[in-house]
């Protein structure tokens, strides 16, 4: 006991070391991202907002082992609430809009989570995929207070703290995507390795086992699927705030695909590898659909097999498995 | 009554196009355990050589679809050989992201050879018009693709039931180790399983073109649609896949028909309650 006890306080400044320069990674890209590429905030602030969808998947999928097809509908759920608190009840403090996305996503995660955990397999991924398509039916349809296929407009957010105004450049917007992502991300990490957390992993490696020492399976991925939708709700909110408007396609089956493909390309389980995955995702789908907007699905095919073929483990996960090989090797 | 009438024909014509092409992913489902989303992309890999060799060659219907299903097949086997057998037994994630990956290619590559347009597969004058029934007349077409789902439905119950073949693919169904020491070569097992599944798929790709239209985006409209029904119906059940095509395909033509501002709203609605009810799939076994 004691010896687990010492482990564990020798363990933990290690982590929080890991932590700390890995926040440190994000601040310094999102810095060298500003400084680089100062008339593509948009796309850059779009990038945060999609990281924070990808981060809310690996919770559920990296963590749980849930297979979905079907996590769009959170994100959809987060912007389109926070976009109607905006557009139909002004609720225009951008704070209190990303709460709003947030309750928003939460509650398309308990909806979502009760109906996806109801199958296993095949079932479960064929359960989400209608989630998604009925949330995209009922925004579609619900046009009085959607915009239906038109999309949601009016969306003006106040200036942040009433100091800075959200400009044409998305300066404001940026910086304040950057802040959500760190934020949620620092969460996040406690969360993980809360034993909450430590439950949702043995739940992906043995349910079975989880029940049989009296964990509750269902009730604990339930809980995970709202804490989910709340990150994806954030998301959702943050892309209402910067593009003042939101889509249809926020609720599709391709973002959802879309969402999946970046989590696995940068590696699942750890949530560096899902922000890894998004920046260099849809780095690639700009560059490349710049060039040739033909050859795109073409490209992400090729792309796709190779990952699954060559880098199982995603992006991060070979590259941290080289640095661990390497160190082997040297002692 | 002419309404209900027409809703059935409709209705039964759609679910026998879903049947055959998506019995074959039912077979390879139930067989090698692959989630496999590319499958929508075989059938739009006929259409697209049916609908060249008919139009652009100027060949008759008949001989379009045998080299449509010949062509797929050719095409379909190499991708077995080098992708597919690395993904049999793998996650359920991973298997989702290749088939993904081979369809997001199969979509550009078409878009790049053939265009975004639609395409279209020249029906023979026998199969346009309308045949008199003798208290209503409906299009042959309809019928023959009513037809051509009870033909590869019994075609494929002989397969599977009454041939040697049958017995051996069964038992890899069943054990594939156990089948494989008793002398079962799984592998080929595996390889002709596939390309009969890609076959039909092709050839449903063909004959469903009327109502399903040929363009690149083919392969992802509908390789949830293949999905759903396949799991519906439970993976590897011929039964199975027959009643929920004909439960699907009767609730969505009739959504479509009676309230089409709702779209597909009924049919995603059918499929949760149905799935949430048979966890298994309606005539599927427990794993």
């Amino acid at each position: 006991m004691t010896a687990a006890s010492d482990t564990q306080s020798a363990v933990q400044p290690a982590y929080r070391r890991r932590d700390l320069t890995g926040i440190a990674v994000i601040l310094g890209i999102a810095a060298i991202g500003y400084f680089l590429f100062p008339n593509n905030l948009a796309l850059l602030t779009r990038i945060l907002a999609i990281a924070l969808l990808v981060l809310s998947l690996d919770l559920v999928t990296g963590f749980c082992g849930v297979a979905t097809l079907g996590h769009a509908a959170l994100f959809g759920a987060g912007a389109y609430a926070a976009g109607m608190a905006a557009a139909h009840w002004g609720i225009t403090d951008p704070i209190a809009m990303v709460v709003v996305g947030a309750i928003g996503g939460a509650a398309a995660g308990l909806l979502s989570g009760v109906i996806i955990l109801r199958g296993h397999g095949l079932s479960q991924l064929v359960l989400s995929i209608a989630v998604i398509h009925l949330f995209h039916e009922a925004a579609n349809k619900a046009s009085a207070y959607t915009g239906g296929s038109d999309g949601l407009a009016g969306i003006s957010p106040d200036p942040l703290f009433g100091l800075f105004a959200f400009d044409l450049w998305g300066r404001t917007a940026y910086g304040f995507g950057v802040a959500l992502l760190v934020i949620v991300f620092v969460l996040l990490r406690i969360l993980v390795r809360s034993p909450f957390g430590m439950l949702c992993r043995g739940i992906r490696e043995d349910p079975v086992r989880v029940g049989a020492m009296g964990g509750s399976v269902r009730g604990t991925l339930v809980k995970m699927y709202v804490i989910s939708g709340a990150v994806a709700g954030v998301g959702g909110a943050l892309n209402a705030i910067s593009t003042q408007v939101v889509g249809l396609d926020s609720l599709s089956f391709t973002t959802s695909a879309e969402a999946l493909v970046m989590l696995v390309l940068g590696g699942t389980g750890s949530l560096y590898g899902a922000l890894l995955g998004t920046a260099v995702f849809m780095w690639f789908e700009d560059v490349v659909s710049a060039a040739n907007p033909f050859h795109w699905l073409t490209m992400v095919g090729a792309l796709l097999i190779a990952v699954v073929l060559f880098a199982p483990r995603g992006l991060f996960g070979t590259a941290a498995l080289l640095l661990d090989r390497l160190k082997e090797r040297r002692r | 009554m002419q309404t209900i009438f027409s809703v059935a024909v409709d209705a039964l014509a759609y679910g026998m196009v879903l049947f055959v092409i998506s019995i074959g992913l039912s077979v390879t489902m139930g067989l090698m355990r692959v989630v496999n989303l590319a499958h929508g992309a075989f059938a739009m890999i006929g259409g697209y050589i049916a609908s060249y060799a008919a139009s652009d060659l100027g060949l008759g219907y008949g001989v379009a679809m045998l080299i449509a299903v010949i062509g797929t097949i050719v095409i379909a086997v190499p991708i077995e050989r080098l992708l597919y057998r690395r993904i049999y037994g793998a996650p359920e994630l991973t298997q989702v992201l290749m088939t993904i990956g081979i369809t997001f290619c199969v979509i550009g590559i078409a878009n790049y050879v053939f265009g975004p347009t639609l395409k279209t597969i020249p029906l023979p004058d026998t199969l346009r018009g309308p045949v008199d029934l003798g208290f209503r007349s409906i299009a042959a077409h309809r019928l023959f693709a009513i037809a051509c789902g009870a033909v590869v439905a019994v075609a494929l119950w002989f397969l599977l039931e009454r041939t040697p073949f049958g017995v051996k693919v069964r038992a890899t169904v069943d054990n594939a180790a156990m089948a494989a020491s008793l002398g079962v070569r799984t592998r080929i097992i595996y390889a002709v399983s596939f390309a009969v599944a890609v076959g039909l798929a092709a050839f449903g790709g063909i004959v469903g073109a009327e109502l399903l239209p040929i363009e690149p985006y083919y392969a992802l409209r509908y390789m949830v649609t293949f999905l759903v029904v396949v799991s519906v119906g439970g993976a590897g059940s011929i039964p199975g896949a027959l009643l929920a095509c004909l439960v699907l395909g009767g609730i969505d033509t009739t959504g479509r028909y009676l309230v089409p501002e709702y779209g597909e709203f009924f049919f995603y609605l059918a499929v949760i309650a149905i799935v949430w009810i048979f966890p298994h799939g309606l005539l599927g076994r427990a794993k």
